[in-house]
């Protein structure tokens, strides 16, 4: 057994009543690619955060190489031996790539000056061990990502090491700069580094990974090699006891029959999203799959007006229409709860009954404010229906935990009583029980008449949920299944087989 | 690799970077101003015409100089022309009515310039206070307490002072160089060789482009948010003892609106008014530009002086306009 | 957050007891500016007998009061303005040089108009208040197209005009002075309605025509939910470009409106030094009023108490016989204070520091 370089163990976080972490371990071996796998709201990015300086854990301890470690800011981290690759790339885009691999170590000339000459060599000879060949004087933010993140790789070289941490580096990468930077990472394995892989895609775990952490509701639930968890089994893991969900399809059968009620032919945007031709009808939940970055929300956003459709047409009840707003969206009775709830969703600040009413605001137009009365009544409604916990209907959003916040936003947008929802991976971070609940009243809704189109990653909620599954790949639609298709013909399709 | 590199790449590279990109354009400006002025106005494209630019706006480059490290840091500095103006009564008062050395009286007057900056860069760095708001208050501060010291001008006859502001470099075929132009001058290439070779300086790029990774790289943040307001501050008071040569007198009333100058400078310079990018000789050729504007308008003798505010506020929206541009191209 | 603190416990020593009215009054938005406010006006009364008396003489009221709320006017209309600009994230420092425009193009019509003639009747005036309030528009399209059609930073788009706009008012004027002999322009300034000066009832209807829109529509929700979070906001379906464009429009047409007072008080128009310096104290006034400088919560009353405060602050130095630079130095003063009150950084350092004294004190 190689030797053990970081060891975390007894790691827990509580932010205020949510507890994110509880009793948490990791345990990284040198030459090994090690995933870190749950569900999203499993306390993965927590338990990095807590390995990185980001926050400090509120008990056990964390061994590197032998010593006790306790990294109060990410510098500190650093300095340890910690590096840490982020999807948003956290280097200074404006710097050159140079720059960005030497910054904090400059080489000096003899009498104080920074040697330039020096720094652009030694960033050479760092990317050439990633065997990349670059310009190292332009911009960084003149490259791909892709590249960026190389970049960022090579930093963590130049600092010598001895964990690198990559948290979901290959959401925004195409098939071909995830081969790449497989390739770097086995490279560096050779060499002897600790790699922490963090990502949700099962495929690239099975193809580059030694060995996985598994997590579930922030605890551990174990420490596996690869090679012997085929991946029904790390599912199992992740996912744990099968949660039996509401209704599901069967019942909408005749709804195939139905005039479509929104139906997208070849609409797209420069690139953005390949033309996609899409038909939703009234009382069917058409599920939207695929990996992250193929293309789901773009679409989602195509159809509700925040970003303008360049080619194909959009038919509503028949008759084309030109989305410019997303006001005119929801004066047609579309929705959209977007994924990014706290930078597209929540007014943290404002109470939820502000938050409630919102959208059903908008729409009635500034000059008519609803009476107060009905705003309070429509807020106790669905802090009733929803189940969400807040001390009052005038308490900040922002006080709310993750699941609720969700849940206002989802309220905001059945106030508006629409005629299609589109819900962008509605149960991102949530608990078991508020997912429960969530997707109950989305299927009682779609069951009353409502066009849904639930967007999400997990196969198996949308094989429980819908009756039609639509699956992205690459910005472009693969094709459509039936609702109750099989996982792994899901899963097939969305991995491109 | 080798060490040459081809004539093609170097241009495809100059005009990939933005930065380079915009002090291409202020250049080219300054040439198509200057050769306009040449072919409408007789006599305009002699030397000491370009050299006056320099003389008659040194203060103005040293202050523009400190301001440009202030923006590339991604904040901004409103008080620079109130702490020239207390440099100037602050100078005169001491010299002609305490009768100190004016070399002391300076150099007290660049320590409190300094300081007084430090202690705006600490407030805005510590209690994250916006940085429009603490300099605005800042100039509130400086000016009434240069109007407290003097609310009327002072004139400045010590004869080192007297002396050193008639004193004139020469440069050959007789044209020459004021002392206050050559500390300018100084002061510019002090500051191109910071911006490019100092950790300070490096860190001030960083933390334009983005604050939390230039923390992340290890760079010394807090420590420079606070000093590029300290050297602001001195860069201001520099400014006003150049300006208290060149007017031979102390008011609290000098260096008015001297910020807006000063930021447009900085701007048409081609540094990016939301940090990490621009360069210091951009500054320079932009406080030249502003300089010609008020030239070409004195020898055409017929447009009136308001015409320099107008030209100023175009010249400051076509630059912005095109670092949006330039800006947007590379995201794409 | 405590919705409702319980009713003090008679067991604890009397200062505690004290302390959780006196908490919730602290906690009243308007509560900081009306205490500096009413200290400020106490101060005043304390040192200069006579400064709060009122008296009632040839049909008007008159008295330092009075006069304060007089001189205020056109700062509480540009901070009025002002405020909704900050409120959705943006800035606005232009209006100095909106208003000298305005002013300028006022007096400029007027006198065009026949406001110097024998019997020029009421058309001049209207000409001017028209044309200035038309101008003040175009300037706020100007500032609104800049910030959200090019995309610039708001200080940087309204730094253009600030810049210019005084070059612009000086090509009005011809470089000289406007001066205007036409007594019903000079009402708008210096005039008496029922007693009180003209511009009282200026900034009391733009209040109560402001305090309706935010408060009986949708408006002040849209304004908030666009300071906090633009992006939301959009998403959800305000409009809010349009709100936010309309902000700009707004508090250009609010300095055009202080440019008719301000100029219509001196009967002339000065392009070079009317407004001069007036961004300034609109922002220091509207940060005091308790308007975040971060957008989304704002006070109206707020920044009319804010405009107040300013004006009592030169009065009460004027008065002092104080030399009128240390009214900038006290404004400098205020300014930080505010700023460092707000501060969650500071207070929390305050906090921390207090914590450590009590527990060493202990």
């Amino acid at each position: 057994m190689p030797a053990l370089v970081l060891e975390a163990q007894g790691l827990g976080k509580r932010y205020g009543a949510t507890v994110a972490l509880d009793d948490a371990g990791l345990r990284l071996r040198a030459g090994e690619v090690h995933a870190l796998m749950g569900q999203n709201g499993a306390g993965k990015s927590t338990l990095i955060k807590l390995l990185t300086g980001v926050e400090r854990s509120d008990g056990g301890r964390i061994v590197l190489d032998g010593r006790d470690i306790a990294p109060a800011t990410p510098l500190e981290a650093q300095r340890e031996g910690i590096s840490t690759v982020y999807q948003e790339v956290n280097l200074c885009p404006n710097l050159s790539v140079a720059e960005n691999i030497c910054a904090g170590r400059y080489p000096r000339r003899r009498w104080g000056g920074i040697d330039w000459t020096r720094a652009r060599a030694e960033a050479r000879t760092l990317l050439r061990e990633l065997n990349l060949d670059i310009d190292v004087d332009l911009p960084l933010a003149s490259y791909p990502v892709a590249v960026q993140q190389m970049v960022a790789i090579a930093r963590a070289l130049g600092v010598s090491a001895k964990v690198l941490i990559l948290d979901e580096p290959t959401s925004s990468l195409d098939e071909g700069e995830v081969r790449e930077l497989f390739r770097v990472m086995r490279r560096l394995r050779e060499r002897g580094m600790a790699i922490l892989f963090v990502t949700h895609f099962l495929d690239q775990v099975y193809a580059i990974c030694d060995r996985i952490t598994v997590l579930r509701n922030g605890r551990n639930v174990g420490e596996f090699a690869a090679a012997e968890l085929p991946p029904p089994a790390l599912v199992a893991a992740m996912v744990g006891r099968e949660v039996e969900l509401a209704g599901a399809h069967g019942a909408a059968a005749a709804a195939g029959d139905a005039p479509a009620l929104v139906e997208a032919e070849g609409i797209g945007a420069r690139g953005k999203l390949h033309p996609v031709d899409l038909r939703l009808h009234a009382g069917e939940v058409l599920g939207l799959g695929g990996l992250l970055g193929s293309g789901r929300t773009e679409l989602a956003r195509l159809l509700f007006g925040l970003d303008r459709i360049e080619v194909g047409r959009l038919r509503i009840d028949g008759a084309d229409v030109d989305l410019r707003h997303p006001a005119d969206a929801v004066r047609r009775g579309l929705a959209l709860c977007p994924e990014e709830r706290k930078t597209e969703g929540i007014v943290a600040e404002l109470s939820v009954r502000e938050n409630v009413v919102l959208a059903l605001q908008a729409r009635t137009g500034w000059r008519r404010c609803l009476p107060r009365a009905r705003q309070e009544s429509l807020a106790r409604h669905f802090v009733e229906l929803l189940g969400i916990k807040t001390a009052d209907i005038e308490t900040p959003v922002g006080a709310l935990s993750g699941g609720n916040q969700q849940k206002v936003v989802l309220a905001r947008w059945l106030a508006t009583e629409p005629r299609l929802l589109v819900l962008d991976e509605p149960t991102r971070g949530i608990d078991i029980a508020a997912k429960q609940e969530i997707m109950g009243e989305v299927v009682k809704l779609a069951r009353g008449g409502m066009a849904v189109l639930f967007i999400s990653a997990e196969i198996d909620e949308l094989t429980r949920l819908c009756d039609r599954i639509a699956v992205m790949r690459e910005r472009r639609k693969a094709g459509e299944l039936p609702g109750d298709a099989d996982g792994a013909r899901v899963l097939a399709m969305i991995a491109g087989h | 690799m080798s060490a040459t590199v081809s004539l093609p790449r170097r241009w495809r590279r100059s005009l990939a970077d933005p930065q380079r990109a915009s002090l291409l354009a202020t250049a080219m400006l300054f040439a198509l101003m200057a050769g306009a002025g040449g072919v409408l106005y007789d006599g305009f494209l002699n030397p000491q015409v370009f050299l006056n630019l320099l003389i008659d706006n040194a203060f103005l480059c040293v202050v523009a100089v400190g301001m440009t490290f202030v923006i590339l840091s991604g904040g901004i500095d409103l008080s620079v022309g109130a702490v020239l103006a207390f440099a100037t009564v602050l100078c005169a008062v001491l010299v002609q009515h305490h009768g100190w050395h004016p070399l002391a009286a300076i150099a007290l007057a660049l320590a409190l310039g300094t300081g007084f900056g430090a202690a705006m860069g600490l407030l805005i760095q510590r209690y994250r206070l916006p940085a429009f708001v603490v300099t605005l208050a800042g100039m509130f501060l400086a000016r009434g307490a240069a109007t407290l010291l003097s609310v009327d001008s002072i004139s400045i006859d010590h004869p080192f002072m007297t002396r050193l502001a008639y004193l004139r470099l020469p440069l050959g075929g007789g044209y020459a160089l004021s002392v206050g132009a050559v500390v300018a001058l100084v002061v510019v290439a002090a500051a191109v060789w910071v911006a490019r070779s100092t950790r300070f300086g490096r860190a001030v790029y960083a933390i334009g482009g983005n604050r939390a990774s230039a923390a992340l790289m290890g760079l010394p943040v807090a420590a420079t948010e606070v000093a590029v307001y300290a050297l602001s501050g001195f860069c201001a008071a520099l400014g006003g003892v150049l300006c208290a040569l060149y007017m031979l007198s102390g008011y609290s009333l000098h260096g008015s609106a001297l910020e807006l100058d000063a930021i447009a400078a900085v701007v048409v310079g081609g540094t990016l008014l939301a940090g990490g990018s621009g360069h210091v000789l951009g500054t320079l050729l932009g406080v030249l530009i502003l300089g010609l504007i008020q030239t070409l308008i004195a020898f055409d003798g017929s447009l009136s002086s308001w015409w320099t505010k107008i030209a100023i506020g175009a010249l400051l929206l076509v630059f912005c306009l095109l670092q949006r541009v330039l800006a947007s191209r590379r995201r794409r | 957050m405590s919705p409702q603190s319980p009713s003090p416990d008679p067991a604890l020593p009397r200062s505690a007891r004290f302390a959780a009215p006196l908490r919730r009054a602290a906690a009243w938005p308007l509560f900081w500016p009306l205490l500096t406010l009413a200290l400020l006006l106490a101060g005043n009364g304390l040192f200069n007998p006579g400064f709060l008396s009122l008296r009632w003489q040839d049909g008007h009221l008159y008295g330092n009061l009075v006069d304060i709320a007089n001189r205020a006017a056109p700062l509480a209309v540009v901070s009025l303005g002002m405020t909704l600009v900050i409120a959705v994230r943006g800035l606005d420092i232009s209006v100095g040089a909106v208003l000298a425009i305005c002013a300028t193009v006022a007096a400029w019509v007027v006198v065009r108009a026949g406001g110097g003639d024998a019997a020029p009747g009421l058309l001049p005036l209207g000409l001017g208040i028209l044309a200035a309030l038309a101008v003040a528009l175009a300037c706020g399209a100007w500032n609104a197209t800049l910030v959200l059609k090019a995309g610039m930073q708001p200080i940087v788009a309204t730094l253009v005009l600030m810049v210019a706009g005084r070059g612009i008012a000086q090509l009005v004027s011809g470089g000289q002075i406007i001066t205007v002999y036409y007594p019903p322009y000079a009402f708008l300034g210096g005039g008496f309605l029922f007693g009180l000066p003209f511009p009282v009832y200026v900034v009391a209807g733009l209040f109560l025509g402001l305090y309706l829109a935010t408060e009986r529509t949708a408006l002040g929700l849209f304004v908030r939910s666009i300071g906090h979070n633009p992006q939301a906001a959009h998403v959800a379906g305000v409009r809010a470009r349009a709100i936010t464009a309309a902000a700009y429009v707004f508090c250009a047409f609010c300095a055009g409106v202080a440019g008719l007072l301000v100029s219509s008080n001196v009967s002339s128009a000065d392009a070079n030094n009317a407004g001069l310096m007036l961004e300034l104290d609109a922002i220091l006034a509207v940060c005091l009023g308790g308007t975040a400088l971060t957008g989304g919560r704002f006070s109206l009353a707020g920044s009319v108490l804010g405009a107040l405060i300013i004006q009592t602050l030169t009065s009460t130095i004027y008065a002092a016989g104080v030399p009128p630079q240390v009214n900038l130095v006290v404004k400098a003063a205020l300014v930080f204070a505010v700023m460092l009150l707000q501060s969650a950084e500071f207070r929390g350092e305050v906090r921390r520091r207090l914590a450590r004294g009590a527990g060493a004190g202990a």
